[in-house]
């Protein structure tokens, strides 16, 4: 009895998967140059390609053009904003907003102006373009996404993008064919440390039809991996080997120059 | 030639960060100062964050120093009793300002607290030596009598007991200030994030009277200790220091370092202070126009916590 229950029950939730998952006309396939940036000494940043194709089947609709949106988004972390105010004549930090788990990097490419893309409604759901992209802030005990022209958000992605860590291209998305595209993905220098996350939506007459993702780190080896891990691991030893290298360099330079 | 910097996370021009190294070095070697006040805002404007900053640049400060004290122990121009003396004090001044500087970060503000005490330390200080070393220069040009001890400094400190003999700088003087003196530098040092030094020689010449021979190698071995022990404390609280800097800063700066402290010998006592005023007092303005004029940007981003 209860066995043939479940049993139901289980075709059930199959037939509910099946009915909510529309029938896929659209597939993407994409691939990064580089899955694994490593960051050497002589490391001044990089620049990364993605390319991909739009693969259709049967039921894709003939004469489709295409419109397409790729969001590249760094290791995360909480980041603070501070506003200075003049205060007795002197430049104050006065107020400040805590930007909760942040991407630290974070890049939007699309191949034509989000607005003639899709619609406001689908771009605000879809977070197309850095005014879209969900930055959640403390404000006081809240937790929430304030409008894009919030002073604090604003400064926030204007001082990011001035870093070249925030940027929005809306033609850095070329389509080689109706189907084929590529795009560049630029490594800052100073770009941070992890792994990096990239989302690649295909949209059809405003619409999104097709959504995939990929990953590159950004990894630190070697000599830099090493000194970075001992750092951390081990800060008394660490500590002790910077003191004694300090003495070791200010002994070994009154030798090289001693005047006798 | 660029070199990536495994802390710092960031590339870095290994020739413009040995010159800074090397001119720093030099001013701190010539006045026997740890430099750290024009080091660190130097850094700063490179692009390496603040706080990875001060952590490499007291290591830096150690190996200048330290290079200086060798260089100055060998002219005999060091008092160890008195440097002894001034760390007996200093350490406890460390140590409670350490715990102000956590009792002040927990308050807030902390940034503009350290700004505007460097403004007020700098420029007073600053103010003072250069007054100073104008009226000795004044004073020689006159053909006035030119002397580190001016006859009638007998003030009330000199009478205060516990009296000691320091040999090397010929002076004989109550432990007590000597002690206060050290506890000031430590609890300054430990709070502005800075060896002293430039706070340390003006106290040592116009308060305890020592004379300037023996004043420079002697600040220099206190730099030199409090600045180890910055390091240390950094690497372990903050995991922060960035080794591959603090050496391209060392290097740069131990040679600096050498030829400021031959410079440094061949000047005349009084231009020297005037020089060094001029110098405090020009970077004490610098902070406090930074204070006073409209910012470029009233907004600053900075990261509080990575993960992931």
């Amino acid at each position: 009895m209860t066995a043939r229950l479940a049993r139901t029950l289980g075709w059930l939730a199959l037939a509910a998967v099946l009915a909510a998952s529309p029938v896929r006309a659209e597939r993407l396939i994409v691939s990064v140059s580089n899955h694994r940036v490593t960051v050497t000494p002589n490391y001044s940043g990089e620049e990364l390609v993605l390319f991909g194709s739009v693969e259709k089947d049967a039921s894709t609709p003939a004469n489709r053009t295409y419109d397409l949106v790729v969001t590249v988004a760094g290791p995360r972390a909480d980041m603070v904003t501070r506003r200075k105010e003049r205060r007795f004549g002197i430049w104050i930090n006065t107020d400040s907003r805590q930007f909760l788990q942040v991407p630290t990097y974070l890049a939007l490419f699309s191949n034509r102006p989000f607005d003639a893309i899709a619609s406001p409604e689908v771009q605000r759901r879809q977070q197309l373009g850095l005014n879209n992209v969900l930055l959640t802030q403390r404000v006081g005990p809240d937790y929430a996404d304030v409008v894009p022209d919030d002073a604090f958000r604003s400064a926030f992605v204007r001082l990011r993008k001035q870093h070249g860590l925030y940027r929005e291209e809306t033609s850095a998305v070329t389509f080689l064919t109706p189907t084929l595209f590529r795009t560049g993905i630029p490594l800052p220098a100073e770009v941070p440390i992890g792994l990096y996350n990239v989302e690649i939506k295909l949209f059809a007459e405003g619409a999104l039809v097709a959504k995939t993702d990929t990953a590159f780190e950004i990894v630190k080896v070697g000599f830099e991996q090493f000194v970075a891990t001992t750092a951390r691991q081990n800060g008394f030893v660490y500590g002790l080997v910077t003191a004694f290298m300090a003495l070791m360099t200010g002994w070994m330079a009154s030798i090289v120059f001693r005047k006798d | 030639m660029q070199l990536y910097l495994p802390i710092a996370d960031i590339p870095v021009n290994v020739f413009l960060i040995l010159a800074m190294g090397a001119a720093v070095g030099f001013v701190s070697g010539m006045f026997g100062i740890g430099g750290g006040f024009l080091m660190t805002p130097l850094l700063i404007f490179v692009g390496i964050a603040p706080a990875v900053a001060v952590a490499s640049v007291a290591s830096h400060i150690a190996a200048s120093s330290f290079s200086g004290a060798i260089s100055y122990w060998r002219r005999r121009a060091i008092d160890p009793v008195l440097a002894v003396v001034l760390l007996s004090g200093g350490s406890l001044g460390t140590a409670l300002g350490v715990w102000t500087f956590t009792l002040l970060r927990s308050l807030g503000q902390l940034d503009l607290m350290i700004a505007t005490s460097y403004v007020i330390l700098l420029t007073t200080v600053g103010g003072l030596m250069f007054w100073e070393g104008l009226r000795a220069l004044l004073r020689a040009r006159r053909g006035g009598p030119v002397t580190t001890r001016r006859p009638g400094s007998h003030v009330w400190i000199h009478g205060l007991p516990l009296k000691m003999r320091f040999k090397r700088s010929k002076i004989y003087l109550s432990v007590i200030p000597v002690v206060v003196i050290g506890l000031l530098i430590g609890f300054i040092g430990a709070v502005m994030g800075i060896g002293g030094g430039f706070i340390l020689v003006p106290l040592l010449i116009y308060v305890l009277r020592v004379p300037t021979s023996t004043v420079i190698g002697t600040s220099m071995v206190l730099t030199l200790v409090t600045m180890v022990f910055a390091t240390m404390l950094h690497a372990v609280t903050n995991h922060l220091v960035d080794a591959v800097l603090a050496l391209i800063l060392m290097v740069g700066g131990v040679t600096g370092a050498q030829f400021g402290a031959r410079a440094g010998q061949k000047i005349r006592g009084e231009h020297l202070r005037l020089l060094l005023g001029l110098l405090v007092l020009a970077v004490g303005i610098r902070f406090a126009v930074e204070l006073v004029i409209r910012p470029e940007d009233l907004f600053t981003v900075r990261e509080t916590g990575v993960t992931g």
